[in-house]
This record gives C-alpha cells, structure tokens and sequence, in this order.
C-alpha cells in the first residue's frame, strides 16, 4: 500500500508540476520580465511559456510605422542563454540577439508597417549533464508613450 | 473489514484524483505528447535551429496598441464613436461577452488614451461586469477600480493599469485552457478599433495617416484568423470566421508593393528600413467601412 501511495504522489507530482511551472510563469513574466520594458508601455498581451534548452518558439506580430517598439524576451536564471531573431516575412534575418551579447531587449522603429517573426531559441548548456533545463521563456511587447516618443521622420 | 473498505476507498479516492489530474494536466496540451515525439526526431538535427518552431504565437494589436495607434494618427475622442455602455446588459452568451469585452477594453483604452476620467472609470465598471459574468474576475486585481479612480488624472498610471488588467486576464484565460476565449476578446477589441479608425477617417479632412493605418490592419488581420484557426473546432470561433473571411476578401482588394528590409542604426536605436507603396481606393475604403460597421452593428445590438 505504501509503495501504490508513493507511486501515485510520484505520479500526481508529474501531472501537477507543469501547472505549477505554468503559474510561475506568470509571475515570472508580471514580476520581473515586464520590468525591462520600462519606459515602454506593455501592450497588455501575455506571452510566456515553458521551454527546455534547444525548444523553439515564434510570435508573429505586425509592427506599425511611426511606432517605437521594444521587444524583451527573458527566461529563468537557470536557463542557459536565450538566443533571439527579428525576421521578416521571408525569414531573412534583420536582428539577432547573439551578435549583441544575448541582449534582452531590442529597440526599433519601422519606416513602413510590417509583420516580423521573432523567433527564440533557448541556448543548449555547455556544461555536460544528463538533466535537460527548462524553466519560464517571456517574450513582452511595449511601444513608447507619444510623448516620450522620439520624432517621426 | 472496515480497514480493508476504508483503503479500498483511498486507493479509489487517489486513482480518481490522478486520473483527474491527468486529465487536467493534458487538456489544451494535446500537442506535448507529439511535441516530444518530434523533438526527439529533431535531437540530431538541432542546428537547424529557427527552421522549425515549437510553438507558434499570434500576436494580435491589444486594445491599449490599438487606441496608441488612433491617437498617433490624429484621431480625436468622441463617445459617439463608442459602444454605449446601456448595452452591457444585453450580452448574455459566451459569444456576445466575450466580443464585447474586447470592444468595451478598446473603448475604455481609447478613453483612457484621451484623458476622459469619468468615461473610463465607467468602461472600466463594464469591462469589470463581463469579466465577472465570463469567469475572469479572479484574474483582475479587486480594487483595480479604487486603483483607477486614485490615478484617473494621470495618463501614463491610468495605461499601466488597464495594461496589467487585460495581462491578467488574458494569462488567466491562457492558463485556464480557454485560449479561444481570449481569442475572441482581441477579436472584439481589434474590430472596435477598426470601426473607430473608419468613423474617425471619414470625419477628419486630413486623414491620410488613418486611412494608412486601416489599411495596415490587413496585416494583423491575416494574424488574427491564424490565431482565430487554431481554434477553429470551437462553436464561438467557427461562427466568427465566416465575417473575419469577409472582411478579408474586402483588404485583399488593397493593392501593395514593397522593397527588401534593412536595419539603419540612428541615434542608438534601430530603424528598419523598406519603401512600401499601398494604394487604397475611395471604393475599396468604404467597402472596409461599410462591412466593418456591418460586423460590429451586430455584435454591440
């Protein structure tokens, strides 16, 4: 009996966890990653998920002309590094994270209103380990305020 | 024998309650039993790194974008343009709440955009009515309207806090597996921006910039029916689309034309660059106008 009791707590645990993971997320993303987009406004939208060293995701989003932008995207401390890129439709690469010390925001503006991709990756440890990481991946958008916004050209 | 029935009921009570947790813990993740199969597929193949996502995300303009963007382009405020808040009662299914939270979240951000204390107070009290009818409630801070009030005077407060209201509602739904829910919200809101952007185009001598805008919307609104297809097996959504289809058909009439992107750095801060030409005609604007006030004539009755 004790040992079907433990299997199930064993069981129950798994089950349970990635909810758990799920709600620490979002106190991940409310607590700590919205505060790097500070000046910039959140437009509100949540986007966070769990992901595991080597997992990939995407948003697709239109950015509009005229409109600054900021991009964050953070991950959990114990994650290895989160590599990022800007794409246009046609997948070429207009930014990439990596080239810049793995910075977690990116700053821009467009001349024309486009849809980007922003596709991340979290970074596999280089450290030799038979546990695979995962933890909180948020990716927040903001635009500047108009007043603080720099001048339209 | 009463031992033997009482660990007979633990064991019942346990096997339900993992079963249940099971349950619970794999709906709306139907995807993660494949996701591994394909992962471990993808093991040796890691270089290929942004070639195949894990994880699509839509992301669709937010009220709070949305009113940011009407006021850049010259809108002025009217509460004309508004949904007026005697029909928050009417909303009584699942449907009518969910797109008319968005629409009222639209309103009370453009509201709110402008300054107008007392009208986003009140969008607020509405947004707060149908969050509580739809089961969200819980997820908004309850003394978000004291919150309000305290910093109505006070724009960029005033955004922050509608910010973090329509976050917290929207990971709640997320979290909750109601994706599509929250789906249909930024449908609403997405709509009321557009209705608003057409009322205030047509009543401004110089709107050029609106109208560059609307036509902009083509754009989020491919976005908006992927995210809307994700869902496409829920009763809600599958009676949404057919509109959003619609009005589809109508922004594929716009005709445009664009250069390869660059990014030019300046002053710090990255600008990408590209030429775009988008021609929109007096016929095809007021075709986008006449279906969108059509769409959302029908959703606010």
């Amino acid at each position: 009996m004790k040992k079907i009791f433990i299997f199930i707590v064993a069981v129950t645990m798994v089950a349970v966890l990635p909810n758990a993971a799920n709600a620490q997320c979002k106190n991940f993303a409310k607590k700590i990653c919205k505060l790097e987009l500070l000046p910039y406004v959140h437009d509100g939208i949540y986007n966070a998920t769990v992901l595991s060293e080597g997992e990939t995701a995407e948003l697709y989003k239109t950015f509009y002309s005229g409109q600054e932008y900021r991009i964050t995207i953070c991950g959990d401390e114990n994650l290895p590094p989160i590599q990022y890129q800007v794409l246009d439709a046609e997948r070429n690469v207009l930014y990439d994270n990596k080239k810049h010390q793995f910075a977690k925001n990116f700053d821009f503006k467009l001349e024309s209103s486009k849809q980007l991709i922003i596709s991340i990756q979290v970074q596999t440890s280089d450290e030799l380990s038979d546990q695979i990481l995962s933890g909180c991946v948020a990716v927040l958008v903001g635009f500047m305020n108009i007043e603080n916004s720099f001048k339209q050209y | 024998m009463k031992i033997k029935l009482l660990n007979i009921s633990k064991l019942t009570f346990f096997s339900v309650f993992t079963a249940t947790v099971l349950m619970v813990g794999c709906n709306g993740n139907n995807g993660n039993v494949e996701d591994q199969i394909e992962d471990s597929v993808k093991t040796d193949n890691l270089s290929d790194e942004f070639n195949k996502a894990k994880q699509v995300i839509y992301g669709i303009p937010s009220p709070i974008e949305t009113a940011m963007l009407m006021k850049r382009a010259g809108a002025k405020y009217n509460q004309d343009y508004l949904n007026p808040l005697l029909n928050v009662g009417n909303y009584t299914t699942t449907k009518s709440m969910s797109l008319n939270l968005g629409i009222y979240s639209t309103d009370l951000s453009f509201a709110s955009m402008f300054e107008q204390s007392q009208s986003t107070i009140k969008y607020l009290s509405a947004t707060k009515k149908l969050a509580d009818e739809l089961g969200i409630l819980n997820a908004i801070d309850k003394s978000i309207i004291t919150r309000l009030e305290n910093n109505v005077n006070n724009r960029d407060s005033s955004m922050e806090i509608i910010s973090e209201t329509f976050m917290n509602s929207n990971s709640f739904l997320k979290e909750n597996d109601r994706g599509e829910i929250a789906a249909i919200i930024l449908t609403g809101g997405w709509l009321e921006g557009l209705y608003i952007g057409c009322l205030v185009a047509k009543n401004t001598a110089s709107n050029k910039e609106m109208i560059e805008r609307i036509a902009d919307q083509r754009l989020s609104l491919n976005t908006l029916i992927s995210l809307m297809n994700e869902y496409k097996n829920d009763p809600n959504v599958q009676s949404i689309l057919p509109d959003m289809e619609r009005l589809k058909t109508v922004f594929d009439k716009i005709q445009t034309s664009s250069s390869n992107m660059e990014v030019v750095e300046k002053d710090g801060k990255s600008i990408i660059s590209s030429k775009s030409e988008v021609k929109v005609s007096t016929k095809v604007f007021n075709e986008i106008c006449e279906t969108i006030t059509e769409i959302r004539t029908n959703i606010i009755k």
